[in-house]
C-alpha cells in the first residue's frame, strides 16, 4: 500500500457537504471510497456507515470499533419572504458573529448559491457596535425571487458553506468541516496502515452521522456492533489566544489523549506508554467529566464497552476557517495504527 | 469579462497599481494621451474637435481593505482596515497578503470556549488577528511586511440568474464602465478626460489633485452605490433599490449635484427608455464632493449602479442596472454640449 496523500483526501472530504440529518449523498460517497479496505460495509437507516475491515486473515482477537462522525454542523431554511429573502437557523452549535457576509450553498432540488446579510448598521435605531446580529435577524439572498425559490427550494432544506480548502503556510491548512473530516482521514490513513501488516483483530470502523445534533448516530451503532473496545476519534480546541492554556492544544504537536472518567484507565495509560516508547509527538487532555463527543454515549452502551478518545487539534472550531495542520494526521495515524497492533 | 476582471483583482486605497496597470492596456491605444500623476491617478484625454472646454469622467481605482501593522509573538498577524467598515463581517472570513498574495483567515476564540458576556458582544478590531499558519513571530516575518496590503479574495460570480456577487464592485463598475465609453465613443465636440482616480474610499484624495490639474468645466464621478431594499428597512430609509436601474444623486454629504446637469442626464434616460431612480437618502460621498470645490467650482453629477452589501466581500447587483448605466453615461457623453447645462 502507497502512502496516502492526506492534504488531497481532505480537500475532497472537505469538499463534499454533510449536514447533520443529511449525510446520506456523504455516506455513499465514504462507502466508494474505503470500498478497497473494507469487505463489508453498510449504510445503516441512520446514514452511519459501519465497514468491517478486511485484513485477509481470518484469527479474532479483540473486537475493536473506531468511529468518527461524518457529519458537520450548518444551517436550515425556515421561511422565505415574499421579496424572495431567505430565514434561516442553525443546525449545531453555530456563532453569529460568523456568519455575516458569508458565502452559502442552499441544498434544495439543486444547489442555490446565496449570500448572508443583514439590515446596514447605519440604519438601524439605537445602533450599538458591540450588539451581535442574532441569527433571526440575518438573512441569505440568492438573487431569486419568492415565486422561483419555491420551486427549488423547501422549508428545512439545509445550508452549507461555500468555501474550499486552501493550504497556508507550511503544513496548516484551512477549510469547513475540518471538524470532522480530519478525524475520518485519519481513519482511512488506519485503514491504509493496516494494510502493510498482519493485523489479526475483527475491526469495525463506524462513521456516525448526528454526533453535532445529540450523537444520534453513535448510539444506536454502537449499540449493534458491541465491540470490546471502542476508539473515538474527534476534533479539539487548537490554542488560539483568549482559549485557556489546558483546554487548548498546540496544532502540530500530535495527537491529543483523553484521561478522566469518560475514558479506559488501562488502555489511556497503555496509548500514552505506547506513543512515549514510539516517540510519537503527543498531547494529554484531561476531562474531568462529558467530554463532548461521542465517547461519552459510547462508553455506556450496552454492557458498556472500554472507550478511548484520540482528538486532532483545529483552530475556529464550527466556522467556515477551520484550521488545522496535517502533521497531526500523520501522527495519528501512526499512534492509532501502533496501538491497534498491540492488541 | 472586463468587470469580472476587475473586481477579482485587488487594489486597496494606496495600492491601485493591478488596477491601472490593467486599465493602462485596454485604453492606451484608444486616447490621445494618457499619463500617471504623482499620487496615482490615471488620466486618459480624448481630445475633441475643439478643446476649448473639457468634460471629465471619474470613477476610482481603490476598494477596501486592510493593512498589516504588528506581528504577535504566537505568529498572527494584527491589521488595521483601509475604508469604511462594517467590522461585524470580519471574524471567519478568508484574506490574501502582499504582492504574493499569501492566504490568511480571520479566526475567533470558538464558540464552545466563548464566556456568555462574549458571546453576546462582537469582537472589535483590536480583539481580531490573521493567522497564516505559523507558530511564531519569526516564522511570520519570513513571509510577511509589516505595511503590506491585505484583500479579499477575488471571488466574482453569477447570483441567480440576473446578479453578480464579488468584492470590489465599489467602484470596479464604475472603471469597467469607463473603459468601455473610451473604447465606444467617436469624435466629440469637447475635450473628454477620463480620470481614474486613487485614495476614494480614505477621503476623496486622488480626486482633490485631479480637479486640480485637469480643471474640468464639467464632471460626472460614474460610483457604486448603496442599495438598502433588504429586511426589516423602512421603505423611507431605502436609499436605493436594486432592479430599478442607474441612481442620479441630488445631494449627498459631500456634494450638491448641479441642477441642470443632472436634469440633462434625467432627459437622456428618458429620450432613450432608461429606467432612472434617485438616490432617496442624503449619505455617503465620493470624487465629486472635491471635484465640485476644486479652483472656481465644476459643475458635478454622479450616475451610480446601486449595490447591495457594499464594502462587503459578497456585494451584489443587479446586472442590468449595471448594463443601464453604462448605457446612461454613453448617451450622457454622446448628446452632451456645454450648452446644454
Amino acid at each position: 500500500m502507497e502512502n496516502l496523500e492526506y492534504k488531497k483526501l481532505l480537500a475532497e472530504l472537505t469538499g463534499k457537504t454533510s449536514v447533520s440529518g443529511y449525510e446520506y449523498k456523504f455516506s455513499k460517497f465514504l462507502k466508494n471510497e474505503i470500498s478497497k479496505y473494507c469487505n463489508n460495509i453498510e449504510i445503516d437507516y441512520f446514514s452511519n456507515v459501519i465497514a468491517t475491515f478486511n485484513s485477509g486473515l481470518n484469527l479474532k482477537k479483540k473486537k475493536i470499533m473506531l468511529t468518527a462522525h461524518i457529519d458537520e454542523i450548518g444551517l436550515m431554511v425556515k421561511s422565505i419572504d415574499k421579496n424572495g429573502f431567505i430565514k434561516f437557523t442553525n443546525i449545531g452549535e453555530v456563532d453569529p458573529k460568523i456568519l455575516l457576509s458569508q458565502e452559502v450553498k442552499i441544498h434544495g432540488k439543486r444547489e442555490l448559491l446565496g449570500v448572508i446579510g443583514s439590515i446596514p448598521p447605519h440604519l438601524i435605531e439605537n445602533y450599538n457596535k458591540h450588539n451581535v446580529v442574532d441569527i433571526d435577524k440575518l438573512y441569505i439572498d440568492t438573487g431569486f425571487s419568492k415565486y422561483e425559490l419555491d420551486e427549488i427550494i423547501s422549508i428545512g432544506d439545509v445550508i452549507s458553506f461555500n468555501v474550499e480548502l486552501i493550504s497556508l503556510n507550511s503544513n496548516y491548512i484551512s477549510s469547513k468541516a475540518l471538524d470532522n473530516r480530519a478525524g475520518i482521514c485519519t481513519l482511512i490513513g488506519v485503514m491504509n496502515e493496516l494494510k502493510k501488516f498482519k493485523y489479526y483483530n475483527e475491526t469495525t470502523f463506524n462513521f456516525t452521522s448526528m454526533e453535532e445534533t445529540a450523537s444520534a448516530g453513535v448510539i444506536n451503532s454502537s449499540y449493534r456492533i458491541e465491540p470490546d473496545l471502542a476508539i473515538v476519534i474527534d476534533t479539539c480546541f487548537g490554542k488560539v489566544q483568549g482559549g485557556a492554556n489546558e483546554d487548548t492544544f498546540v496544532l502540530g504537536n500530535g495527537p491529543v489523549i483523553s484521561i478522566g472518567p469518560n475514558f479506559n484507565s488501562d488502555y489511556s495509560k497503555q496509548i500514552i506508554k505506547i506513543a512515549r516508547d514510539e516517540k510519537i509527538s503527543h498531547q494529554i487532555d484531561v476531562e474531568p467529566g462529558n467530554s463532548g463527543t461521542e465517547a461519552w454515549a459510547t462508553q455506556i452502551s450496552r454492557n458498556g464497552i472500554p472507550t478511548l478518545l484520540i482528538s486532532i487539534p483545529i483552530k475556529y472550531m464550527h466556522t467556515p476557517i477551520e484550521v488545522m495542520n496535517i502533521d497531526d494526521i500523520n501522527l495519528s495515524v501512526k499512534l492509532i495504527t501502533n496501538f491497534l497492533m498491540k492488541q | 469579462m472586463i468587470l469580472e476582471e476587475l473586481s477579482n483583482l485587488s487594489g486597496i486605497s494606496g495600492d491601485e497599481k493591478d488596477i491601472r496597470d490593467y486599465i493602462m492596456e485596454k485604453i492606451k491605444n484608444y486616447v490621445d494621451n494618457i499619463r500617471i500623476d504623482s499620487i496615482g491617478n490615471l488620466i486618459a484625454l480624448k481630445k475633441g474637435k475643439n478643446s476649448d472646454l473639457k468634460l471629465m469622467l471619474a470613477a476610482h481605482m481603490d476598494e477596501v481593505g486592510f493593512i498589516v501593522k504588528s506581528i504577535n509573538d504566537d505568529g498572527t498577524i494584527k491589521f488595521a482596515t483601509i475604508g469604511g467598515f462594517d467590522n461585524r463581517i470580519l471574524p471567519g472570513k478568508k484574506i490574501f497578503i502582499g504582492k504574493e498574495k499569501k492566504p490568511g483567515v480571520i479566526g475567533i476564540l470558538p464558540i464552545h470556549l466563548q464566556s456568555s458576556a462574549r458571546k453576546k458582544r462582537v469582537f472589535s478590531l483590536n480583539e481580531l488577528y490573521i493567522d497564516i499558519g505559523s507558530d511564531s513571530k519569526e516564522r511570520t516575518e519570513k513571509i510577511i511586511d509589516i505595511g503590506d496590503y491585505i484583500s479579499f479574495k477575488g471571488n466574482f460570480k453569477r447570483l441567480g440568474q440576473n446578479y453578480y456577487m464579488s468584492k470590489a464592485l465599489d467602484d470596479r463598475v464604475g472603471c469597467s464602465i469607463l473603459i468601455d465609453i473610451i473604447l465606444q465613443t467617436e469624435l466629440l465636440d469637447f475635450d473628454l478626460v477620463i480620470c481614474f482616480t486613487v485614495q476614494e474610499e480614505v477621503g476623496t484624495r486622488g480626486a482633490e489633485v485631479i480637479a486640480y490639474s485637469e480643471e474640468p468645466d464639467a464632471a460626472i464621478v460614474v460610483e457604486g452605490t448603496t442599495a438598502s431594499d433588504v429586511p426589516d428597512v423602512k421603505d423611507s430609509m431605502t436609499s436605493t433599490k436594486l432592479a430599478a436601474g442607474p441612481v442620479l444623486t441630488i445631494m449627498d454629504r459631500a456634494s450638491y449635484s448641479n441642477k441642470n446637469l443632472v436634469r440633462f442626464i434625467n432627459q437622456i434616460a428618458e429620450s432613450k427608455n432608461i429606467k432612472i431612480q434617485y438616490k432617496n437618502t442624503v449619505t455617503g460621498g465620493n470624487d465629486a464632493g472635491k471635484i465640485q470645490r476644486s479652483r472656481n467650482g465644476v459643475k458635478t453629477a454622479v450616475i451610480s449602479v446601486p449595490v447591495r452589501y457594499i464594502h462587503s466581500p459578497t456585494s451584489v447587483i443587479y446586472e442590468k442596472d449595471y448594463i443601464n448605466t453604462n448605457k446612461l453615461v454613453f448617451e450622457v457623453i454622446r448628446e452632451f454640449s456645454f450648452n446644454k447645462i
